[in-house]
């Protein structure tokens, strides 16, 4: 204890911080490391847990279905996070144009932002009903238009199936990244964008040179945080068909083996393996994306 | 002039881009008042006569105000639960020094990164040992560890606390939690009204936590009451009365957005940008 001039005050940091401390040590510390513990056992998810070292990761990276599902996954989040972000960058080039100063940007961001306040579950029943390959509302105008002659079975195939989910990841995510590339751009200093003006810069120039270096930071922010929602992807796939995968497995993703093998089949043990597996793998994809942005040249 | 033409075009894409994102909204009402047999027959923008109809074949299932009442006690108490205690939290990472702080610092941003499916199985374990499978609990008290709340309050509360506020609230005799209630939470309202909408908006659609936990239908969450009509036969095979409980699920959160975009938006970039 100190003395009487000034009452020391810093024990109370304990106090603050200890109800947060406590749960968090219970309800997100303790689980993470059980999951990895059962990745190492037999278990049913009742009854007691028999040690198995490793062979739930033996099976695992030979498991033909893993390797299907995260294929499935990295297809689905490959052409998703191309038409995301290409939209994305797009529309940030439009409104941070100096000589057009477009109007209507925060009633735009609004509406764009709109799908990806909505539930995924909302999402996957609207969509679902609306690409039916009778009576979906889809078809139905593609052959008013003339567009197609006779009805697509959008989520009977498994190409376009996979395509579908795709498209709805990037309709409900490309507002969110658009508006945090739009605030990355209007943090930069107008003299920059003046500046490359005076010099004879053209648009795509200015975008090359000025852009893109300055929103890096964001640019992997947005980059890694997609990576790690994207390869979680489960809901839309889950509900859009049967829960299994269909068809033909195509959408069949990590997270989805992850569920059924653990909730559907009873074998945990397996699941945490796929979990821990898949955590594995997120974490090598996004120190590539950080190299990828970071790593070339020091300045 | 050609600059006026292209900005004629660069908006008419914008405004088209913008359809897209509506219409899918648009069709779910037009449908949701229109009977099975109309929407097999063809696509219009007519609104039909056929809500009452599709609501008594939803209704005939299940309880959807039940699902929205459910949905709307999670979400409100989870949340009034992560602003208080990260607020909690981060002015006691921010004000105090004390020992094995910075551990817990490094161990809120590692679990930032964590996903979430890494600790499911163990929480679910964790859970049924405990014998809350089926209840609220779960769903609720978690949310007093929010790292990513935590992290941004602490960030705020340093740009904006003075350290000389603190100190001549002490000389006056002030607590120390007297201090954090009447002086420090104002400070920090808009951080936390930002972080606490996310953290609604989070609760309120998240799906994949109360499928697992929750197994008496009249406990269902919106998102769990929606997506469990793959089991009713009378609904799947009337799409109106699917389009009408989608409609429901959706049509508070439009609401909700109309009045409240701006701010909504402006959460978005709290978390990764610095301004």
């Amino acid at each position: 204890m100190t003395g009487k001039k000034k009452k020391d005050m810093n024990h109370m940091g304990y106090v603050f911080v200890a109800p947060f401390l406590i749960v968090f040590l219970i309800f997100s510390a303790y689980p993470v490391i059980r999951t990895l513990y059962l990745s190492f056992t037999q278990y049913k998810g009742y009854g007691a847990p028999t040690f198995i070292g490793f062979d739930n990761y033996k099976r695992v990276v030979t498991d033909p279905i893993f390797w299907t599902a995260l294929g499935n996954t990295a297809k689905i989040w490959g052409i998703n996070i191309v038409l995301q972000l290409g939209l994305a960058f797009l529309l940030t080039i439009v409104f941070s144009d100096i000589k057009y100063k477009m109007r209507g940007l925060s009633v735009y961001r609004a509406l764009f932002y709109l799908p990806n306040l909505i539930a995924a579950t909302s999402v996957a029943f609207l969509f679902k009903v609306l690409l039916d390959w009778q009576f979906g509302s889809l078809n139905q105008i593609l052959i008013k238009a003339g567009i197609i002659k006779s009805g697509i079975n959008w989520l009977g195939q498994p190409g376009t199936a996979q395509l579908v989910v795709a498209v709805i990841g990037a309709w409900m995510w490309f507002g969110n990244s658009f508006i945090m590339l739009m605030a990355g751009v209007q943090g930069i200093s107008r003299d920059y964008f003046e500046a490359a003006a005076i010099d004879g810069a053209g648009r795509w120039r200015t975008f090359g040179s000025i852009i893109i270096p300055l929103l890096k930071p964001i640019l992997l922010y947005v980059a890694i945080t997609s990576l790690i929602g994207g390869l979680q992807l489960f809901d839309i796939p889950f509900l859009i068909t049967d829960g299994a995968g269909a068809p033909s497995n195509a959408l069949n993703t990590v997270v989805l083996y992850l569920y059924n093998s653990a909730f559907k089949y009873n074998n945990v043990g397996y699941a945490g393996a796929i979990a821990y597996l898949l955590f594995f793998i997120i974490g090598i994809v996004s120190a590539i994306e950080y190299k990828v942005m970071y790593g070339k040249k020091e300045d | 002039m050609t600059r006026n033409i292209k900005k004629t075009v660069l908006h008419a894409a914008l405004i088209l881009l913008s359809m897209l994102c509506l219409f899918p909204f648009l069709m779910m009402i037009i449908n949701a008042t229109r009977t099975g047999n109309e929407i097999m027959t063809g696509f219009t923008l007519i609104p039909g006569d056929a809500v009452a109809d599709n609501w008594e074949t939803v209704s005939g299932y299940f309880n959807l105000f039940r699902g929205l009442g459910n949905s709307l006690l999670v979400a409100v108490t989870s949340t009034a639960l992560t602003a208080y205690f990260s607020a909690l939290a981060a002015y006691g990472l921010a004000v105090y020094k004390f020992k094995g702080k910075n551990i817990i610092f490094t161990g809120i941003i590692i679990f930032m990164m964590i996903p979430t499916q890494l600790g499911l199985l163990g929480f679910y374990d964790l859970v049924n040992a405990l014998g809350l499978v089926d209840s609220y609990i779960p769903l609720i008290i978690p949310a007093i560890a929010s790292p990513a709340t935590i992290f941004f309050l602490r960030q705020f509360l340093k740009a904006t606390l003075s350290p000389a506020l603190l100190e001549a609230a002490r000389i006056d005799g002030a607590g120390e939690f007297y201090i954090f209630h009447r002086i420090v939470l104002p400070i920090m309202s808009p951080g936390i009204a930002t972080m606490s909408i996310g953290a609604f908006i989070g609760s309120w659609n998240n799906y994949l936590l109360p499928m697992v936990l929750l197994t008496t239908p009249s406990k269902f969450t919106l998102p769990v009451m929606v997506a469990s009509m793959n089991a009713s036969q009378d609904i799947v095979s009337n799409q109106g009365a699917i389009y009408l409980a989608v409609a429901i699920s959706v049509i508070p959160i439009l609401i909700a957005f109309a009045f409240l975009s701006r701010y909504i938006i402006g959460g978005i970039t709290a978390g990764g940008v610095k301004e």
